[in-house]
């Protein structure tokens, strides 16, 4: 026992109770109950660990003890690759995939969380140090605020209008409202997918979306979530009952085609709009400059 | 063997429209062709496109 126990316990506690805050499990079920969430429990205690000694081994002037931070941002990419290829080795048994925009941002996710817990037990362990435990205990409760501004990113809702349109066939061509889906030939399918298929067009809110919707990860995204939640009509073996989206090039609309079990239009209508924004296929062209110059002239 | 982006075979009830290529089927009837496309779809994991009202395709997406 000396001088610093107290704060890196301190700084380990807060740290780990950080990861467990962002670990949730939820619709996606991902990552899966007990084993998974061991996992990365204990990945969150190692970094609170190295966050929370970092500070001790400056006032100690072990300088080249914060070298250690270097160890462990090359081990959460580690984290960032084993999740990536975890979950790109399950999408294909899955009936709609997630495709890899979304393994990109989940992956994504784990590895900065394990940041913010080493920055967390940071935090806590130097202002305990530098004043005292009270003080700490405020700096902890700011950073948990942080983390919750960090998790929660825009969801579809923010970005588009969300219209229900029941999709139609003109020949053998599927389509919803105006936009063209694809080609099904047999009346049977085409019997089946009147029947099961509801169609929804997503108009976007200004110029800057079209292009984050028009990214085919998070097309894949919004049609996984979409399946995961309502049911999908749909078995190995039938490619010709797959939902899809589309795009009007015109207007930069999406045409979304999906082959619920659960036809209910307005549960439907919150699914699409809680569907998280992937982190990489946000595009901002209002603020290029090119852009901008136009817009002063 | 994964074929990706390729016609499996082409179903037909007008022979004059057809040849070679991809295996063709030759039909009597609508109701045959559709019968053999609903089939052909299931065995070989494509999608039956409508070309016409006599031609169908199966192509693997």
């Amino acid at each position: 026992m000396n001088e610093y126990t107290y704060p890196i316990l301190f700084g380990v506690v807060v740290g780990t109770i950080a990861r467990l805050m962002m670990l949730r499990t939820d619709y996606r079920q991902y990552p899966t109950y007990l084993h998974g969430k061991v996992i990365h429990l204990a990945l969150g205690f190692i970094a609170a660990g190295l966050g929370s000694v970092a500070v001790p081994a400056i006032m100690e002037k072990e300088f080249t003890a914060v070298t250690f931070l270097t160890i462990a941002a090359s081990q959460f990419r580690e984290v960032r690759n084993m999740e990536r290829n975890t979950l790109a080795e399950l999408d294909s048994f899955e009936l709609v995939p997630r495709g890899n925009g979304y393994i990109e941002g989940i992956a994504i996710a784990f590895e900065g969380r394990n940041y913010l817990v080493i920055f967390t037990s940071l935090v806590a362990s130097l202002c305990y140090l530098a004043w005292n435990i009270w003080i700490a205990i405020l700096a902890t409760i700011g950073c948990y605020l942080l983390i919750r501004k960090f998790m929660s990113g825009s969801t579809m809702k923010d970005l588009v209008d969300i219209d229900f349109k029941q999709p139609h066939f003109d020949g053998a061509g599927l389509y919803v409202d105006n936009i063209y889906i694809m080609n099904i030939g047999l009346p049977d399918r085409q019997k089946e997918i009147l029947k099961y298929g509801m169609g929804f067009i997503l108009t976007p809110k200004n110029f800057n979306v079209r292009s984050t919707i028009a990214n085919l990860g998070q097309r894949q995204a919004i049609l996984h979530d979409v399946s995961v939640s309502m049911g999908v009509f749909r078995d190995s073996g039938t490619p010709a009952l797959v939902p899809l989206i589309k795009r009007d090039l015109d207007d930069g609309r999406i045409g979304v085609l999906i082959l619920p079990q659960d036809k209910d239009i307005e549960k439907a209508k919150r699914v699409i709009g809680s569907v998280p924004v992937l982190e990489n296929a946000i595009r901002m062209p209002s603020e290029s400059k090119a852009n901008k110059k136009k817009g002063a002239n | 063997m994964n074929i990706e982006k390729a016609v499996l075979s082409v179903i037909t009830i007008n022979k004059e429209k057809i040849s070679g290529g991809a295996p063709i089927f030759i039909c009597k009837t609508k109701e045959e062709m559709d019968n053999v496309a609903a089939n052909l779809e299931a065995i070989l994991d494509g999608i039956s496109h409508a070309l016409s009202d006599e031609l169908y395709i199966i192509v693997k997406h």
